[in-house]
């Protein structure tokens, strides 16, 4: 295995390392502490305001991530090795061809809420203000796009006027579309503990019943996309019973009874309300009469509103009920949009989105000329650029010639994934920033195509920022593995290469930072939200040592938890703006050849397309495999079994996945996780399959709603092969890849049959010893692999009802060198001894049998059960799962 | 074994042999009828022990036995080669036990003729038995190869006590000793050398190992492990001749190898001893012809085992002479009993590496073959499917399972679900949840 060179010792004991988490929006402190191997342990860092010490089980496994397998470690022009000079030569080149033939807004930029703040920065000053192209967009389009723009339209600014703490200090917590047990794990923990300290209830808005759901005092399963009429009925009703702050609503915002009168029409009544979103009368008026009568609610939302076609509108519709009330930038009281990425917020900051200009900046064209003045710019551009759909639309079109990937994978993210695939063949320069050599897209083609080995966490240095506007630092721990470095740098590199050389001297990411502080200053004087003045000239110690801060946080030292409290917003008239918003509708209707509404999200444990979390094997126990959930009426109707594999189309591609039945999805319904991609499924990419009208405003696809059919996929044989290095499978094969416990675990299906398989293995590992079982008859075959007594590999396969199950040989492959009765096991398909099931709490490795044991045992608690085994103990995002089993044991128990 | 018999009757014979013998005339009201028994191997004991609980006392019995010493237990001889055991172990019945149950033993007294005429036995010089009825147990004898230098001083079969003492005695330390057949006693005899500490080579002239009972996949097992126990093993070993100046020195093979050998120990095979039964004019084939009541030609002449020919069966093993035994001692008790053939099957331990085979060995085309093979534990088995019917099965390493392969072979009942458990044993435990899964 490949690991980091370890870090030249300055003493003995490896220094921990204060850092952030690079994985969701919440940004979760954790202390690093360099095993001085290349690896780290990873512990929770108690004094980060975020997460107090806690850790989610994608967190606690960061330590599993670094490996530099697969790493992208040298650039590359057109697959073949080159130099710094080299590729940055060509790309700079390109760069300038492309300009002088085509004009600059011939060039694109498709950036990462992944990126570090002080990457964005200068990505966005080098295209926006340098080259001249205002064709910047992110990943963060996919993510909070409509978050941004309905903050913008109701508050004149892309402000979360929230903080965490307001979770621990709501009555009453509405999420919206957002899985939080699963995708902000920690924050839901912090919505937990207050239920248990203040009776905090939570209401969860969402069409699936998700495991956050299951923990929810009140779960209003809607139908897709009608979030807009359940807010619509609820503004009607606040309305209606005198909940609003008339002297709030009189003294602070506008629009009030535009707003109201849209509402109306959408939904008058609370009967209306529930025919408009399929949702009984009763638990619509339970919803209206508990957020009417409490003062302290909370409304987070995330993507399952955001990724719509109507997205924006969904915002302001929360939105309006807040501004309705008074309850925002109160203690406990607020809309809060949970963000995706770990600097989705800081790349809001720089302006890095088509549709901004720079911190927190636009297009009037005074704020043009202080950005032009600031930065000295020669081509400072004057408009909005292409947000990501109409981006990728323009490749395809021949517009765009010339573009620059940095830190994502819209090769599997974006919707229309495979248009996208064969568009960016027809460009004149692809490049790409990458971590990973194997990704869907560092594996894309253009005319000319240059590969730039990026950094990875643990070697990235610089800020990111939370969903509560707090920046903290990423610090690096470990030593740049290859030639890789940082954006930053290459950027600033390119900048110079094009004759920008004073606008890019940067020397440090501090530089960079306070570079970006002073701007979001420059000429604010309060006009500006975001302004972290105070910042701009933080020493490089400081830089160092002193984040994590929350902005605002201005040079006269204000800085503020919460905004709007005084109800100035940063509009001209500084009055919040409600908004009208549309009927509810989706955007594409279901028809009798696509009579289902995909929905898409996230697993607990895998975080977007799996570069990351798939390289640890305890993330990959979960959920091994790309799976579509399936009521069980339409489950009969469609005949399919669960486990068994299905063929998802919809208009624009296809997926094959496993069945799981299940009434968290209401008929009618499908949901497939987002995060396979080509090179760990063979045909699970979600972005191939989606659509993705965009919202008019945001620009962001709608992913969660688009019509789809699905059918049974026939397979003669399903089984699993556990090797030490990943093997290809032959073409035609249904494969999932995972890693797992010493090696990489293959989950496979095929036409084909024992005998073929047979001699798969034995084309696969000539020279080896084979122990096998064959019952051809059966159409059964089973392999163990020895170097020595070293198990190198091992399959299963059998026929597609009988498929094995890879448990218990996943224990055994784990260790290297098994004994008698577990060779025996491995051929045999019995457990040697005693297996733990399929995994349920990632972070301490528990399986679903020793919980089930530990339950039957006597522990009759959440808190038993994690006593007696561990389980639960850690981030908790089990929890429901754990809760889910224990009625069930106890009553298996008692029959 | 000793469940083997029992098995056997296991069908509706049963109630019938009970009546016959709750509707038994006491013997002591007749005449007792004279029965001479010719051989005293383990058939012959086996049939002398059931006959005498089936029907004490009611024959006037008389063993001939060539061999110096009563019946012993002929499967330990490998065993009592390799110092594994005593010859005390290998003994059966002591002396005391023939009185006692009314027997007249003879040993050291090879029978020379049956006179069917006057129901005479003749022993050469010493004894002449008459007899009412008569049954032969002589066995089988060894082959010996028909190639030059086969009578030199120094090439022993091994087939006996004498036998053992022989090669025992030639296998002195450095001695370069080599064992000409792959037999099941061939591969024992080789072990039980090599455990002596004496420089083994195996030589088999086919390409296999044991091959009427193991496939190329087992048969490369157990070579293996002979190997492990310090057995050279050379296949395709076409022995052309010995040679040596008065004595042993050294073997050719026929593709012009030279072997230097001390001692050659012959285990070619063996034939049913016939000798008497031809002199007589018993019908035989390859052995001495019985019907299923292992009766001769001649009504009151009866054989059983190795000698025995029955449905054109010759077998070479201890299972079926022992049925042998079982059916005759019933019908000469007055009860019904009938043998219908003993389904073969072989179990052995090469040293310590159990082998089983059962039925069919190599897998005929309108049969599955169900195969788990792990070389590196040590680990075969094959079991052959023909319609849901368990046809054969072979086994190396573990025969956990070999006696419900058997009865399903013997009997023909469909196989149905229970592969599994033929194939790996029995789930580990029912509290095991995997294996509740599994078996689900």
């Amino acid at each position: 295995m490949t690991v980091h060179v370890p870090e030249p010792k300055v003493s003995s004991q490896a220094a921990a390392v204060r850092t952030t988490c690079p994985y969701c929006g919440v940004g979760c402190g954790v202390i690093a502490t360099p095993d001085g191997t290349g690896g780290a342990g990873i512990a929770g860092d108690t004094a980060h305001p975020a997460n107090f010490g806690r850790l989610c089980s994608k967190g606690s496994a960061l330590g599993e991530t670094l490996g530099l397998e697969n790493r992208l470690l040298h650039p590359h022009v057109d697959g073949v090795r080159a130099s710094w000079e080299s590729a940055l030569g060509t790309v700079a080149g390109a760069f300038r061809r492309t300009a002088e033939k085509h004009g600059p807004d011939a060039i694109a930029f498709y950036l990462s809420g992944q990126l570090l703040t002080e990457d964005y920065y200068v990505a966005n000053k080098l295209a926006k203000g340098f080259i001249g192209t205002p064709h910047v967009d992110t990943n963060s389009r996919l993510c909070m796009s409509s978050a941004v723009a309905a903050h913008r339209r109701a508050f004149g600014s892309d402000t979360v006027p929230g903080c965490y703490e307001d979770l621990d200090e709501a009555d009453v917590i509405v999420l919206v579309g957002s899985n939080t047990a699963w995708c902000h794990p920690i924050l839901f923990r912090r919505m937990v503990d207050a239920r248990t300290a203040r009776g905090t209830r939570l209401i969860v808005v969402d069409p699936r019943r998700t495991e956050t759901a299951e923990e929810a005092d009140l779960f209003l399963g809607l139908r897709p996309g009608t979030d807009s009429a359940l807010f619509s009925g609820l503004l009607v009703h606040l309305d209606r019973v005198g909940a609003c702050d008339a002297r709030f609503v009189a003294d602070h915002t506008s629009g009030y009874d535009g707003a109201l009168e849209r509402a109306r029409a959408i939904a008058p009544t609370p009967a209306a309300t529930a025919a408009a979103t399929g949702l009984s009368e009763a638990d619509v008026s339970a919803f209206f009469d508990l957020f009417a009568g409490t003062k302290r609610v909370v409304t987070a939302f995330s993507q399952g509103a955001n990724q719509s076609a109507q997205g924006t509108d969904k915002g302001n519709a929360i939105i309006n009920c807040h501004l309705a009330t008074g309850r925002i930038g109160q203690p406990g009281a607020g809309p809060f949009s949970l963000t995706g990425q770990p600097n989705a917020m800081g790349g809001r900051e720089v302006g890095g989105l088509a549709n901004m200009l720079a911190a927190h900046m636009h297009f009037a064209p005074e704020e043009v000329d202080k950005v032009r003045r600031f930065w000295n710019a020669p081509n400072l551009i004057t408009g909005e650029g292409m947000k990501a759909v109409a981006l990728f639309d323009a490749i395809a079109r021949g517009k765009i010639k010339a573009l620059w990937v940095m830190g994502t994978n819209p090769l599997v993210s974006m919707p229309q994934a495979d248009v996208i695939k064969d568009a960016l063949k027809g460009l004149d320069l692809l490049v790409v920033s990458e971590v990973m050599a194997d990704s869907d897209t560092a594996s894309a083609t253009a005319k000319k195509t240059v590969l730039l080995p990026a950094l990875a966490w643990g070697e990235k240095d610089g800020t990111v920022t939370n969903s509560e506007r707090r920046i903290t630092r990423q610090r690096r721990f470990l030593k740049a593995p290859g030639e890789a470095r940082p954006d930053w740098a290459v950027l600033a590199d390119v900048g110079r290469r094009l004759g920008h050389g004073a606008a890019f001297g940067f020397t440090s990411a501090a530089a960079v930072f306070r570079q970006h502080a002073a701007l979001s200053a420059f000429e604010n004087n309060g006009t500006r939200d975001f302004d972290i003045g105070a910042l701009a000239d933080i020493g490089d110690a400081a830089y160092e040592t002193n984040l994590p801060v929350q902005w605002p946080l201005t040079k006269r030292g204000g800085t503020k938890a919460r905004l709007f409290s005084d109800g100035r917003f940063f509009t001209f008239d500084k009055r919040a703006r409600f908004v009208a918003v549309q009927a509810p509708a989706l955007a594409q209707a279901t028809s009798e050849t696509m009579p289902f509404v995909l929905n898409t999200g996230r697993v607990r444990d895998h975080w977007h397309t799996m570069t990351r979390t798939g390289k640890s094997q305890r993330l990959s126990a979960h959920r091994p495999v790309p799976f579509v959930q399936v009521h069980p009426r339409d489950a009969t109707a469609a005949n399919l079994a669960e486990g068994g594999l299905a063929r998802v189309s919809t208009a624009h591609g296809a997926a094959e996945l496993e069945v799981i039945v299940t009434e968290a999805v209401a008929p009618g319904t499908l949901f497939m996780p987002m995060h396979w991609n080509d090179s760990n499924a063979s045909m699970a990419r979600v972005g191939a399959l989606v659509r993705g009208v965009p919202d008019p405003l945001s620009g962001q696809p709608e992913l969660k709603a688009t019509p789809a059919a699905i059918a049974a996929a026939s397979y003669r044989s399903r089984g699993f092969l556990l090797s030490r290095d990943p093997v290809t499978t032959p073409a035609g094969w249904w494969w999932a890849r995972a890693a797992i416990g010493g090696g990489s675990g293959l989950q496979f299906a095929t036409r084909e049959g024992s005998r073929e398989a047979m001699l798969l293995m034995r084309g696969l590992f000539q020279g080896l010893e084979l122990a096998e079982y064959a019952d051809h008859a059966r159409g059964r075959y089973r392999c163990a692999v020895y170097d020595g007594e070293r198990l190198v590999a091992c399959l299963a396969l059998g026929p597609e009802a009988g498929r094995p199950d890879w448990e218990a040989a996943k224990a055994l492959f784990a260790g290297a060198v098994p004994g008698a009765a577990e060779r025996r096991a491995l051929l045999s398909g019995r457990a040697a001894t005693a297996g733990a099931g399929p995994v349920v709490c990632a972070c301490h490795g528990v399986g679903l049998d020793v919980i089930t044991a530990a339950i039957t045992g006597g522990a009759g608690s959440v808190e038993a059960v994690g006593a007696a085994c561990k389980a639960g103990t850690n981030c908790g995002s089990c929890i429901p799962e754990i809760r889910k089993l224990l009625p069930e044991a106890l009553a298996r128990d008692a029959a | 074994m000793a469940d083997v018999p029992a098995q056997f009757f296991e069908d509706e014979t049963l109630p019938l042999m009970l009546t016959a013998q709750t509707d038994q005339v006491p013997a002591a009201e007749i005449p007792r009828e004279r029965l001479v028994v010719v051989g005293n191997g383990m058939a012959s004991l086996r049939f002398l022990e059931r006959l005498t609980e089936g029907s004490p006392g009611r024959y006037d019995v008389t063993v001939v036995g060539a061999e110096p010493v009563a019946a012993y237990n002929r499967v330990l001889l490998s065993s009592l080669l390799g110092g594994e055991v005593d010859e005390a172990a290998c003994a059966f019945r002591g002396l005391d036990w023939y009185e006692s149950h009314g027997i007249r033993l003879i040993t050291g007294a090879p029978a020379t003729q049956v006179d069917r005429e006057n129901a005479l036995v003749v022993v050469g010089e010493t004894h002449v038995l008459p007899f009412d009825k008569l049954v032969l147990a002589v066995g089988s004898v060894p082959i010996r190869l028909p190639k030059p230098g086969m009578d030199l001083p120094g090439i022993i079969t091994f087939r006996d006590l004498a036998d053992v003492s022989a090669i025992r005695k030639a296998a002195v330390e450095h001695a370069k000793a080599i064992v000409i057949g792959g037999g099941l006693l061939g591969l024992e005899a080789a072990v039980g050398l090599a455990r002596l500490g004496v420089n083994t080579t195996l030589l088999h002239v086919m390409d296999r190992l044991m091959e009427r009972q193991l496939d190329h996949s087992a048969a490369t097992l157990v070579r293996r492990a002979m190997e492990a126990r310090g057995v050279k093993v050379l296949l395709k070993a076409d022995t052309d001749r010995v040679e040596g100046d008065g004595r042993v020195e050294r073997l050719i093979l026929a593709d012009g190898t030279v072997l230097p050998a001390d001692l050659v120990v012959m285990s070619v095979g063996v034939r049913p001893n016939l000798a008497l039964a031809q002199g007589a004019g018993l019908e035989t084939g390859r052995g001495i012809k019985v019907d299923d009541r292992m009766t001769t030609s001649d009504p009151r002449i009866f054989a059983l085992g190795e000698c025995a020919e029955h449905r054109g069966m010759v077998y070479g093993l201890v299972e079926p002479a022992y049925e042998h035994a079982e059916t005759l001692s019933r019908h000469l008790s007055g009860q019904e009993a009938r043998y219908s053939g003993t389904a073969l099957s072989t179990s052995l331990k090469v040293s310590g590496l159990p082998v089983f085979s059962a039925g069919v060995v190599d897998t005929p085309e309108t049969a599955e073959a169900i195969v788990m093979s792990d070389p590196g534990a040590g680990l075969y088995r094959k079991l052959l499917i023909e319609r849901d019917r368990l046809i054969g099965a072979v086994f190396v390493g573990d025969i956990g399972e070999q006696a419900r392969c058997k009865t399903l072979i013997r009997t023909g009942e469909p196989v149905g679900d229970q592969i599994d458990d033929l194939m790996f044993g029995r789930p580990a435990t029912a509290a095991d949840p995997l294996a509740e899964t599994l078996a689900a």
